[in-house]
């Protein structure tokens, strides 16, 4: 008995976290092959593939929205990691002056979304012609992006020992051989990382496309949620899979390297 | 080998060109604008001023929507603590499944929030799925029978909403700090007879507290200023003020701008506050704990 009750919070917590991760993924699933699936019938009356072949058919700017939200993602990962890697590189292996500051500026619009920046900005960026081109979207992309990825690779260089590239320097290698054989292959898995959450954080935002791109950069959340509020539900729910599946692999894919990390 | 200053300088230069610069660049353009200067509206005089603060903080709209937004970023960091530190607990001596929960745990971590609401939508709406249940149980006979608890006045929709995607965050810091401390603190207080209570209370909270308030006060930063959850669970009135500053920028009319932008300042500067607490609270922990998306 005794036993037996030890176990039963560890089962109920493992319940309770398996129904709420399952929970929203199941319902979107149903509801993507659901046809009329009025109240109060807790099982879709018909099932059909009606979204599905709109959705693959890139139809009602679906297929638009798909490749404008990868290009934007990946530039946004691309640049956001090239920004990064020095910065990172300071944060983890010196202390200096000004350090809480740079730190404060990087966790603030990591932290709490950068709504008020995105509005001054498309006011700049209209007098710049940036407003509503997917140039100012990658820029204020770049606002959250930057910090995840920083952060990210403060933890890697604060395992990474720099002596090495000392050595290799004594060796007689040059700057660049340096940087490919010895730096880059010891920061590789969190460079990896850095990218793979500045590409999440670009594939999410919602807000501040909206914002600067004036629903003209149109994303796949933004055609997401204007499918939802036109009431096609199904479309909708096909929709939320397409957005969310290369999050979740890409989350899969790396959990081991966040363990690295 | 300490580089010198310019170099350190150099080095940060392309983040900080994006955070305080393009960041800074808004920042700026939010003030002027709030103080009525470049805005896209004529004025009688061409100084700045501060009426559309004093509009802005004489506005009952806005004084409901503050209160609504502090309302839900309180509870909905509340919740998330209480069950997220529950979960931990609970999941503390789980061995063999451990690879497996934390798996688990990442799931809603790494789903987007807009995911998140729609499938709140879906779950708690008055025609949902728990409304459906509830009449094939019998407990209600039409749609009406069951509670408001999505597009309600309380925010119960958007609280249940980030209870979800921030409950599994508090789980994992908890679970880190378990486990990097061990058990041996409970297990003397057992021996002396503390009831699990007493331990709960005077050993394992006490160590857990600075961490968990600290990722407490992540949380309450990101309620407070994200857009799009209570955008799509929220009342039009009163809204969340994330979503008041966007509705008045997006207003047909011109002569709301400088208001949207006094809005949107006053709403960075309560974050920027939190984050400072933030900073502090973490202490040498801040930024190097592995970032997490909200």
């Amino acid at each position: 008995m005794p036993a037996i009750r030890a176990a039963a919070p560890r089962v109920l917590a493992l319940v309770a976290v398996a129904t709420c991760a399952l929970i929203p993924v199941g319902t979107v699933l149903v509801g993507s092959v659901a046809s009329r699936w009025y109240w109060p019938a807790v099982i879709p009356a018909e099932w059909t593939l009606r979204a599905w072949n709109y959705v693959v058919s890139g139809s009602g700017g679906i297929g638009g929205a798909l490749l404008t939200s990868s290009g934007l993602a990946l530039v946004v990962a691309a640049l956001a990691v090239a920004l990064a890697v020095p910065a990172a590189r300071v944060l983890a292996l010196h202390t200096f002056r000004g350090k809480r500051v740079v730190l404060f500026a990087l966790l603030l619009p990591m932290l709490a979304p950068p709504l008020a920046a995105a509005m001054g900005l498309h006011a700049v960026f209209l007098k710049a012609g940036l407003a509503d081109s997917f140039t100012g979207v990658v820029l204020v992309h770049l606002i959250p992006a930057v910090p995840y990825a920083t952060l990210v690779l403060t933890g890697t260089f604060s395992g990474f020992d720099p002596d090495w590239e000392a050595q290799a320097r004594t060796l007689g290698a040059s700057p660049w051989s340096v940087w490919t054989r010895i730096t880059l292959p010891a920061i590789a898995p969190g460079v990896a990382l850095a990218g793979i959450l500045a590409f999440v954080v670009s594939w999410s935002q919602y807000v501040l496309t909206l914002l600067v791109g004036g629903g003209r950069v149109l994303t796949l959340p933004l055609v997401l949620v204007a499918f939802q509020r036109g009431g096609d539900e199904a479309v909708a729910a096909a929709l939320s899979i397409v957005f969310v599946a290369p999050v979740l692999l890409l989350f899969a894919l790396t959990a081991p390297l966040f363990e690295d990390a | 080998m300490t580089p010198t200053r310019p170099r350190i300088a150099a080095m940060l230069l392309p983040a900080l060109l994006v955070v305080i610069g393009l960041f800074g660049l808004g920042m700026f353009e939010v003030l002027q604008q709030s103080v009525g200067l470049g805005v896209p509206v004529p004025r009688e005089s061409t100084g700045p001023t501060l009426s559309y603060y004093a509009a802005v903080l004489g506005d009952r709209e806005i004084h409901a929507s503050l209160g609504l937004t502090l309302w839900v970023a309180c509870i909905s960091t509340a919740l998330s603590v209480v069950c997220g530190v529950g979960l931990a607990l609970g999941l503390r001596h789980g061995r063999r499944a451990k690879r497996g929960v934390h798996t688990l745990l990442q799931a809603p971590l790494a789903l987007p929030h807009l995911v998140v609401a729609l499938a709140t939508i879906t779950v708690f709406a008055q025609s949902g799925l728990l409304a459906r249940a509830a009449f094939a149980l019998g407990l209600i006979d039409a749609p009406a029978g069951f509670p408001v608890l999505v597009n309600d006045s309380a925010g119960i929709g958007i609280i249940l909403s980030y209870a979800f995607k921030e409950m599994p965050f508090i789980a994992l810091v908890a679970t880190t700090l378990l486990a990097r401390r061990g058990d041996g603190h409970d297990e003397v207080a057992r021996t002396l007879g503390a009831s699990p209570w007493q331990r709960f209370r005077h050993v394992t909270w006490p160590f857990l507290a600075p961490g968990v308030g600290a990722a407490g006060l992540m949380i309450f930063a990101y309620v407070f200023s994200a857009f799009e959850t209570p955008f799509l669970l929220g009342q039009p009135y009163p809204a969340m003020l994330p979503v008041v500053a966007q509705q008045r920028f997006m207003s047909v009319d011109l002569a709301d701008r400088p208001a949207a932008m006094a809005c949107a300042l006053i709403l960075t500067a309560i974050a920027a506050v939190v984050v400072r607490l933030y900073l502090a609270a973490a202490g040498p922990a801040a930024g190097r704990e592995r970032p997490v998306l909200f």
